[in-house]
């Protein structure tokens, strides 16, 4: 059967470990470098790609683009310096987008 | 609501009909396919929220140990000890379709580049620390639930588009589509009426002046 690949993009201190696991890392700390990086890898058979949140913030567009295919699947991961939220933002938005008001964090919000 | 522009005729007649026939029943399939995908979506989403707070916290737990293996070692003996892995990971792919909406399944294979690798560590033990190998060790563990939150949240994102699209055909169909055609229909048949009547009123006059002559 046909393999795909994982890919981690992040700041280096951060996905470094992943390497030794023997997944592709490609380390940056400039948005537009990863959102290149990402174009790429979308060619290049990765079927699941991990950005930081702290890239992945300002990457709306890129996240947007790949949002209704079905490969590569682009999900934000929190780096060494904890989480941002944005990830749980995500589904927040993907229910909101679904239902029309938020069901599952209605404590939380408002 | 406006009705469609069309020549009040028996034959308009009979198509509309026919077409609010079938708008009646795709809503009603769309509007079955909604509730099905909403029932789904719920389902999935709560264990997409589960998952990623669960992961989110495993992961920054192991960063926060590899964080720790940086600071004893020097950045370039630690670059050099995961240089060369032993294992590669790569991903089967298959798909499932759930009400219409190809979601991806991924499976984790693991392959080592060497038959008799004894270790998942890539390196020899003498000049890297013990921290490094909890870490490498805690990351091995978080990637699993990585890779099976990145297929949850993806479905979910595919899913919440469908829902979406879902959404507003039936609320075409429901609030503009049928109506319109209801009342288009309506018109025609007042008009056929009208005519007929008109049509009534002139024979009975045409028979009362042939009657009088």
């Amino acid at each position: 059967m046909f393999m795909y690949k994982i890919g981690v993009i992040g700041d280096k201190d951060s996905i470094l470990g992943f390497k030794a696991l023997g997944i592709s890392v490609f380390p940056t700390a400039d948005y537009r470098e990863a959102h290149k990086t990402v174009l790429k890898l979308a060619k290049d058979n990765y079927a699941v790609i991990f950005v930081t949140e702290q890239l992945a913030k300002d990457m709306d567009e890129t996240f947007d683009t790949f949002k209704d295919q079905l490969t590569p699947a682009l999900i934000m991961i929190p780096n060494n310096r904890g989480t941002l939220g944005l990830g749980i933002q995500g589904v927040k938005q993907s229910v909101e987008k679904a239902i029309g008001a938020d069901i599952l964090f209605g404590k939380e919000g408002r | 609501m406006a009705i469609l522009r069309v020549n009040p005729t028996r034959m308009e007649l009979t198509r509309l009909k026919k077409r609010l026939k079938t708008a009646q029943r795709g809503h009603k399939l769309l509007k079955d396919k909604q509730d099905e995908l909403m029932k789904k979506f719920i389902e999935l989403v709560k264990k997409n929220k589960e998952l990623r707070e669960n992961v989110e916290k495993e992961l920054t737990q192991a960063f926060k140990d590899f964080l720790i293996a940086r600071a004893v070692m020097s950045s370039e003996v630690l670059e050099e000890a995961i240089m060369y892995p032993t294992q590669r990971i790569s991903l089967e792919l298959g798909t499932k379709n759930i009400m219409s909406v190809n979601s991806p399944i991924f499976k984790l294979v693991k392959q080592s580049s060497e038959d008799n690798a004894a270790t998942m560590y890539p390196y020899g033990f003498a000049s890297t620390s013990g921290e490094l190998d909890s870490a490498i060790f805690s990351l091995q563990g978080v990637v699993e639930k990585l890779i099976e939150l990145a297929q949850v949240e993806k479905t979910c994102q595919l899913m919440a588009n469908e829902i979406e699209k879902t959404r507003r055909r039936v609320n075409a169909l429901e609030y503009v589509m049928i109506p319109q055609l209801v009342e288009t229909v309506k018109y025609i048949t007042m008009k056929l009426d009208e005519n007929e009547r008109g049509n009534r009123v002139r024979l009975m006059k045409v028979k009362d002046m042939v009657q009088g002559q």
